[in-house]
């Protein structure tokens, strides 16, 4: 039709569409100002450091750094046999010049990483080099420890070479790089990540089911109640929301203890024997218990504003139409409620997955998770690249169960309140 | 067909939520099988709390029910059987209107194909064939009413309730709806027990209608008879428009009152006043009132024109009539009657008959 192609101009001749975006564009303008601060502390905040801990746990400039003219000989070296002199001199070179800037102690750390046993020839070498005479560094330096003539020690520095590694994440999945370049595992008996891996999912699937489980009918509850007793129990699922979070997990610390109150409760009751008191503290145990009821709000609210909107005279409906209660309840209030055992379940399980406190302190060995792990490396190893990788391998496992969350459930059918 | 006069029975029953007010007092009503009876009443008058109590949603403080005969307060409300239709029509949002109609007869174990043919009767009955793929929340209010009504009798239910099912409507589509039910009442003979605070609404519907006041029935009569023939002023008062004149009986005799208000008397049908010196409120139906009548009527007074509202097929006139200055007179557009101007003296007529001398207020 021609009228749809005609150009609809305004009074003053200007094509309509121009003039309207003319128009809107003052208040776009707008809109954009008045977020542009949190866009700004969104980006300063969140994803700077995200990215620079994308880029620190592949980073692996430092050995480049440390022996470049080390790097540019060995390009050359197939790395079958002993290094040609030339490499050698440049090592020798390069780690005069890290002696002189006192760098060389991060070498032998960085390279233990990679073999173990650099440390002490490291040492060694250094003490040594200060009387080495100019030429012939090979044979100078293999004299100085066995080690330096042996070429798997050669093809450690070598794979040291590019500027940006996948080690770390390898590491993260208890597996490494062999000297033939194959990932392997690493032997039975040293796989710690692995089993903390499974553990946190564990827990946090174990936490959420819990949370499900004890949420529903004080959610429901809630939604049902008259107003007055439904807002003290909504005070009653908020106070801990108020409380720190070292205050509860102290006081579960005080509660689960061996000698605390539930087991002076259970000695007292006869349940168990004075000397033979349960362990619930510093094993899983703890974890869950502390866990559940710290991340309890977090299913609760969500699934209360889900309740709140449900009609009760649907349930009647329900009723009168021949349902019994329970089928009233399967087929008609339960299915409306799945937007917020969504919103509650995804909330808590990623909440759980990340859980860094509760666990440190009631975990003990056997309650601990992936991120009190990330914790030790950053604070005490001081890996940081490390503990970066597996922060961001917790991030895209995050990232992969909301897919699925979105693939199974439909994202846009949560409800957060 | 042979219908039962007590196919559902309240005998003597009360209600109460808290212990203190009765919302229900000493109920008795037998409704008919095939009736469409009406609980009408203002808010709080206890016609839901009724209707609950024979839904199974609360059980009577003390009295029984009677359904076909059987006492039925202890039976849960999913065994009693009776369709129900709900103030917001209460449609499950997550079921398709075919789902929604499935609903009681899956759980009553109909096999599928014969479902199929309940379910396409029922959606025809309420011409929404075509609609069963749908979800509630794509249909409009009134599509969704009609939903709910399906629903309600999809299961061949001997009796269903109407909860002031048309209340969200707007007021075309509230009168369209009327008909409709009444209709389909009409062609399947179902008991049907309809709650509603408007009148017209009752009136329009029902064989018979209760009028709740204060707990209690007021009156229960057929439509008809409610509109004319009031009992007590607060049915005349609430059913339609009423002029009152309160007043003393000076003299009664052989079916003729008289009454003597502030300073007049006028000649009333004795309702509900027994004799001489009793306070009585007269009850008297605006169009009952003639301007310019004939000489055989036996109340003739004289009023002045206070308001004259015009609302298409007839004219509302506001008079100052012997004390009352709110006496409403309804005049058909139809005559001349081209001397209702504000501040006229008119006169105005009608029959003893017509006035009902009822209970003071």
């Amino acid at each position: 039709m021609s009228s749809e192609n005609k150009q609809i101009l305004t009074t003053d001749g200007i094509p309509l569409e121009v003039s309207l975006k003319k128009a809107e564009k003052k208040n776009k303008v707008k809109a954009f100002l008045l977020v542009a601060p949190l866009l700004l502390f969104i980006i300063i905040t969140y994803v700077f450091p995200i990215g620079d801990m994308l880029m620190r746990s592949v980073d692996d400039k430092m050995v480049t750094e440390m022996l470049p003219k080390t790097y540019k000989s060995m390009e050359t070296w197939d790395g079958k046999e002993l290094p040609p002199e030339e490499v050698f001199e440049a090592f020798y070179f390069d780690f005069q010049r890290l002696i002189e800037e006192e760098r060389e102690g991060k070498l032998s750390t960085q390279l233990n990483y990679t073999k173990n046993g650099f440390k002490s020839i490291i040492k060694k070498l250094r003490r040594k080099s200060k009387s080495f005479e100019e030429g012939n560094y090979k044979e100078q330096i293999m004299a100085v420890h066995k080690r330096w003539a042996d070429v798997e020690y050669w093809r450690a520095i070598k794979r040291r070479a590019p500027a940006y590694t996948y080690q770390k994440y390898l590491k993260g999945m208890d597996m490494y790089e062999n000297e033939k370049g194959e990932i392997v595992n690493v032997a039975e008996d040293r796989r710690v990540h692995r089993i903390l891996w499974l553990r946190t999912l564990e827990i946090a699937f174990f936490v959420t089911v819990f949370c499900f489980l004890m949420a529903y009918p004080i959610a429901h509850l809630l939604a049902t109640l008259p107003m007055k007793y439904s807002n003290l129990l909504m005070i009653c699922v908020l106070l801990p929301f108020w409380t720190s979070l070292l205050v509860r997990t102290a006081s579960w610390m005080i509660l689960l203890q061996q000698q605390g109150i539930v087991n002076d409760f259970f000695v007292m009751i006869g349940l168990v024997s004075d000397d033979n008191r349960i362990e619930m503290m510093f094993n899983k145990t703890g974890s869950y218990v502390a866990m559940t009821q710290i991340l309890l709000p977090f299913m609760v609210l969500p699934l209360y504003s889900v309740m709140k909107t449900i009609s009760p005279s649907l349930m009647r409906a329900g009723k009168s139409l021949g349902g019994t209660p329970f089928i009233a309840f399967w087929k008609v209030y339960f299915p409306l409620t799945i937007p917020g055992i969504g919103a509650g379940c995804l909330l808590v399980f990623i909440l759980a997955i990340g859980y860094y406190i509760t666990p440190a302190l009631v975990g003990g060995a056997s309650g601990t998770l992936i991120s009190n792990q990330i914790a030790f490396h950053m604070k005490s190893t001081l890996d940081w690249s490390f503990a970066s990788a597996m922060g961001l391998m917790l991030l895209s496992g995050v990232l992969v169960i909301y897919w699925l969350y979105n693939k199974l459930v439909g994202i846009d059918n949560i409800k957060l309140g | 067909m042979a219908s039962k006069k007590d196919f559902v029975k309240f005998d003597k029953v009360d209600k109460s939520y808290d212990g203190k007010i009765l919302v229900v007092k000493d109920l008795q009503l037998d409704i008919a099988e095939g009736e469409f009876i009406t609980m009408l009443g203002p808010s709080g008058s206890g016609k839901t709390t009724c209707l609950m109590m024979l839904a199974g949603f609360e059980t009577p403080t003390n009295g029984e029910i009677y359904l076909d005969g059987n006492a039925i307060s202890s039976i849960p409300p999913h065994k009693r059987g009776i369709g129900m239709v709900f103030q917001n029509y209460a449609l499950f949002p997550h079921m398709t209107v075919y789902e929604n109609l499935a609903f009681p007869l899956r759980v009553r174990k109909i096999p599928k194909d014969e479902a199929d043919k309940k379910i396409d009767k029922a959606l025809s009955m309420v011409s929404l064939q075509g609609f069963a793929a749908r979800m509630p929340g794509q249909l409009s209010g009134g599509q969704q009413q009609r939903v709910a009504v399906a629903r309600s009798l999809v299961f061949d239910p001997q009796l269903v309730l109407m909860d002031e099912p048309l209340g969200a409507l707007d007021k075309n589509l509230r009168e369209s709806m009327q008909y409709e039910i009444k209709h389909i009442h009409e062609s399947i003979g179902v008991t049907v027990v309809y709650v509603t605070h408007d009148q017209s609404e009752a009136l329009t519907m029902s064989n018979r209608i209760a009028v709740f006041n204060d707990g209690k029935v007021q009156q229960l009569s057929s439509p008809d008879e409610l509109y004319e023939k009031p009992v007590n002023s607060f049915v005349a008062e609430f059913i339609g428009e009423n002029n009152t004149f309160a007043g003393e009986v000076s003299d009664i005799s052989d079916g003729r009152c008289k009454v003597k208000l502030a300073n007049a008397e006028i000649l009333a049908n004795p309702i509900s006043v027994k004799g001489k010196g009793e306070k009585t409120t007269v009850s008297l139906r605006p169009e009952r009132a003639l301007i310019n009548p004939s000489d055989k009527m036996d109340n003739i007074h004289n009023g002045k024109i206070e308001e004259v509202i015009y609302h298409g097929d007839h004219t509302r006139v506001r008079i100052n009539l012997l004390g009352n200055p709110e006496f409403i007179l309804k005049i058909p557009n139809s005559s001349s009657n081209l001397d209702i101007k504000l501040g006229n003296e008119i006169k105005i007529g009608w029959n003893s008959d017509d006035a009902r001398a009822l209970d003071p207020k």
